[in-house]
């Protein structure tokens, strides 16, 4: 039985059915993210009583006015006294249609490794613009980095319309100044709403102040986004994550290869080429537990047998014959900088590309981005962090490498500084 | 057009073998913490199809706090004999009697908080690098914030502020001797997922979950099973209700729900139509706004 049939047995309530969208939310301090945040959860009615009967006591303690949703969100200790959030915090909610997974990230400028971290997994950005102070250098950022992370598809919350007295004017320059700067930037899907996060209009439910907006409401966009087409299912790839060997009677000569699918589509009988070692070999099956698999896809976490045996080993990576990466030890990357001590020219990292492990020496600055210009910085080959710079890294081993926009999966790396383990890079294939 | 959509639970599913897998292959010596409740059911079925046809390569660890249900250890041990895993129980009765810990006195006395060091303790006597563990992120507003790989210092502790950044889906297990790290691989499944999960895969949970006659008493607006280990007060009165429980630890502090929940749709439901958090049911979390901060810090779950 296919692990679609025995889903349908069940089916009958369309839970089973739910597709799932990760999205992350941007926005300067004092814009209203954790208060949209709050409202999108408790207009989906994901609050429950208890959380609800706490927000409300801390709200009283305090004397707020309103209960503060803002504090459903508001994570641990040290950052609920200083009120602020300082670090990625995930949080979810459901409604029929869709599971909603949100990265919540901080907006100050210190905590651009946070926005890139929540960024690199999100099918959706949130960027949220107080309608009073229109776009300011912060949005840019933030539009910049969903760019870079090539999230595809953005939305524009025009918030705190209410004190705009609802009117059309602010939303209307918001949505010129942003677009005019997103021209420069490659961002395939823009979208604009018009929102007051603490009076609720246009978060899930309709405005009724601002008859002049006709687009669909912020939960119409996030229940209907099409994402099927986020992943590529063109170029396949499959990373040898771990090689099965069961030794048992029954399985005596089993070798199975288990990983995640990372770009196109796998079937049994597949002509396909194993990297680095290039013998060719065919798919013979593709298990699971529940069953054989009649097509394997990206994000499919399954295990692969192939007609031959070949020596293969985690880090090496299956491909369709007709259809490889490049084999390279040279090159490009966009890099986010998130370690405390700058980057070394010159220096080696540790380097890890989807399950390759490998070392690296960074061999020059090709120039440091100013995130609120987009100017590029050619003379500059200082690299902190925070900071964006395209660098070319030469690798001890051949990488098996896309552009990071053609597969978000097999362009994207890490580097980790050997002397703490620290993450201290993330890279973006050029 | 053909179409490769994953359904969320599947998507889930994934994302949960690909951790397994990642810790089976970046740990020398990962163990998986299992207590019987439903979340590390769950994470042991995981792990049995992301390492499918072989067996789970790694033991499974039960803190066993003394306090259990009969039923937990029940299951516990046909479900271990079931797949063939290996089982290491490490024990706070042990950790009690040796002195390692000192037992909470008077009434609402939990054995909750004293897992820490015989888990602590049996993490360097295996030389475990890495324990897994199925907590949720849902859960509780300081889960919000781990990882999944999770480093911990050479003392298991946990600091908020100086975690690994986690980019795509890369994980970083590099660390220096004595160090280890938590994983946790349903860190994005909701309470609402595992139920629907546990019903499509139909995964065998303990009766506990379903409906079923209890003697019980109630303290502090909770529901609690009596057990003869329990101390009541003058006030309390033990009667026979017809209850289940939503989360299943020790039994001096789980609370029981009234519910008439005889299936997995009828569970379902019911969590569909809850006002309340499932943690909102345990007392140890309700003993301060910042109970599981500060318990996470020193090395808890
Ligand atoms: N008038 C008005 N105030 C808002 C709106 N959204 C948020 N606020 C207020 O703006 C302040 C900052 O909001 P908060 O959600 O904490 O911002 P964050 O720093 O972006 O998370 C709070 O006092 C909110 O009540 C809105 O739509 N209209």
């Amino acid at each position: 039985m296919t692990q679609e049939h025995t889903m349908d047995k069940y089916d009958s309530k369309g839970y089973l059915d739910m597709e799932l969208l990760r999205f992350t939310t941007a926005g300067s301090v004092d814009d209203g993210k954790s208060t949209l945040i709050g409202r999108l959860l408790y207009d989906s009615k994901s609050i429950f009583e208890d959380q609800m009967e706490a927000i409300k006591a801390i709200s009283d303690r305090k004397g707020d006015e309103h209960v503060n949703l803002a504090l459903l969100t508001d994570g641990l200790r040290a950052e609920r006294e200083q009120g602020i959030t300082i670090d990625v915090a995930y949080r979810y909610f459901a409604t029929p249609k869709r599971k909603f997974i949100i990265a919540d990230t901080p907006g100050h400028i210190q905590y651009t490794r946070n926005m890139v971290t929540g960024a690199s997994t999100a099918n959706l950005a949130i960027i949220l613009v107080d309608a009073r102070h229109g776009v300011i250098e912060q949005t840019k950022r933030h539009a910049y980095i969903a760019s870079l992370l090539q999230i595809p598809h953005v939305v524009v919350c025009v918030n705190k319309m209410d004190l705009e007295g609802f009117g059309e004017k602010s939303y209307e320059k918001v949505r010129k100044d942003f677009e005019d700067f997103s021209a420069k930037l490659d961002i395939k899907d823009v979208r604009f709403v018009p929102i007051s996060a603490l009076l609720g209009d246009n978060v899930v439910d309709r405005s009724k102040n601002m008859d002049w907006y006709q687009g669909p409401t912020l939960m119409h966009i996030l229940e209907t986004v099409h994402i099927g087409s986020d992943q590529n299912h063109i170029d396949s790839r499959f990373p040898v994550q771990y090689v099965i060997r069961p030794m048992t009677t029954e399985y005596h000569d089993y070798r199975g290869y288990a990983g995640r699918v990372a770009g196109g589509i796998f079937r049994a009988g597949d002509a396909v080429s194993v990297l680095p070692s290039g013998f060719t070999s065919r798919i013979k099956s593709i298990d699971s537990m529940n069953g054989p698999i009649e097509k394997a896809f990206p994000p499919m976490s399954v295990t692969m047998t192939l007609e031959d045996d070949i020596d293969i080993s985690r880090g090496d990576m299956i491909v369709k014959v007709n259809n490889q990466p490049e084999q390279k030890q040279e090159f490009d990357v966009m890099i986010c900088w998130m370690g405390d001590r700058p980057m070394q020219i010159g220096g080696k990292y540790a380097l890890k590309h989807t399950s390759r492990d490998a070392r690296c020496i960074i061999k020059e600055v090709k120039y440091k981005l100013n995130i609120n210009t987009l100017q590029k910085i050619e003379d500059d080959s200082n690299i902190g962090l925070n900071d964006i710079a395209r660098i070319t890294i030469r690798t001890t081993v051949p990488m098996f490498i896309d552009g990071y926009r053609k597969n978000r999966n097999t362009g994207s790396l890490i580097l980790i500084d050997e002397a703490t383990n620290n993450t201290v890079g993330a890279g973006m294939i050029v | 057009m053909e179409s490769y959509k994953l359904t969320h639970l599947r998507e889930l599913e994934s994302e949960s073998m690909y951790v397994l897998r990642e810790v089976a292959a970046q740990f020398e010596n990962p163990v998986l913490l299992f207590s019987g409740g439903k979340d590390s059911i769950l994470v042991t079925h995981l792990a049995r199809k992301a390492f499918w046809p072989a067996k789970i390569p790694f033991p499974l660890m039960h803190i066993d706090t003394g306090h259990n249900f009969a039923e937990t250890i029940e299951f516990r041990d046909a479900l271990v004999e079931k797949i063939g895993a290996r089982l290491i129980v490490a024990s706070v009765q042990e950790s009690i009697d040796k002195g390692r810990v000192v037992e909470e006195k008077g009434v609402n006395a939990s054995r909750n908080a004293l897992q820490i060091t015989p888990l602590l303790d049996a993490i360097e006597e295996h030389k475990f690098d890495c324990a897994m563990g199925g907590a949720r992120r849902d859960e509780e507003k300081a889960r919000a914030k781990e990882r999944f790989f999770s480093h911990r210092d050479d003392f298991g502790q946990w600091d908020p502020k100086n975690q690994r950044p986690e980019l795509w889906n890369i994980f970083n297990g590099k660390k220096n001797m004595g160090e280890h790290f938590r994983v946790f691989p349903i860190s994005n499944w909701t309470e609402m997922d595992v139920w629907q999960y546990i019903l499509l895969e139909d995964i065998e949970i303990p009766n506990l979950y379903f409906t079923h006659m209890r003697k019980c008493f109630e303290r502090d607006g909770m529901l609690l099973a009596y057990a003869d280990f329990m101390q009541l007060k003058d006030s309390e009165q033990v009667t026979e209700r017809q209850v289940r429980f939503r989360t299943i630890g020790d039994l001096t502090c789980t609370g029981a729900t009234l519910s008439n929940a005889s299936t997995l749709e009828d569970i379902i439901d019911e969590v569909a139509s809850t006002r309340v958090t499932e943690r909102g049911g345990r007392s140890d979390d309700k003993r301060s706004e910042a109970a599981m901060e500060d318990r996470k810090k020193q090395g808890y779950f």
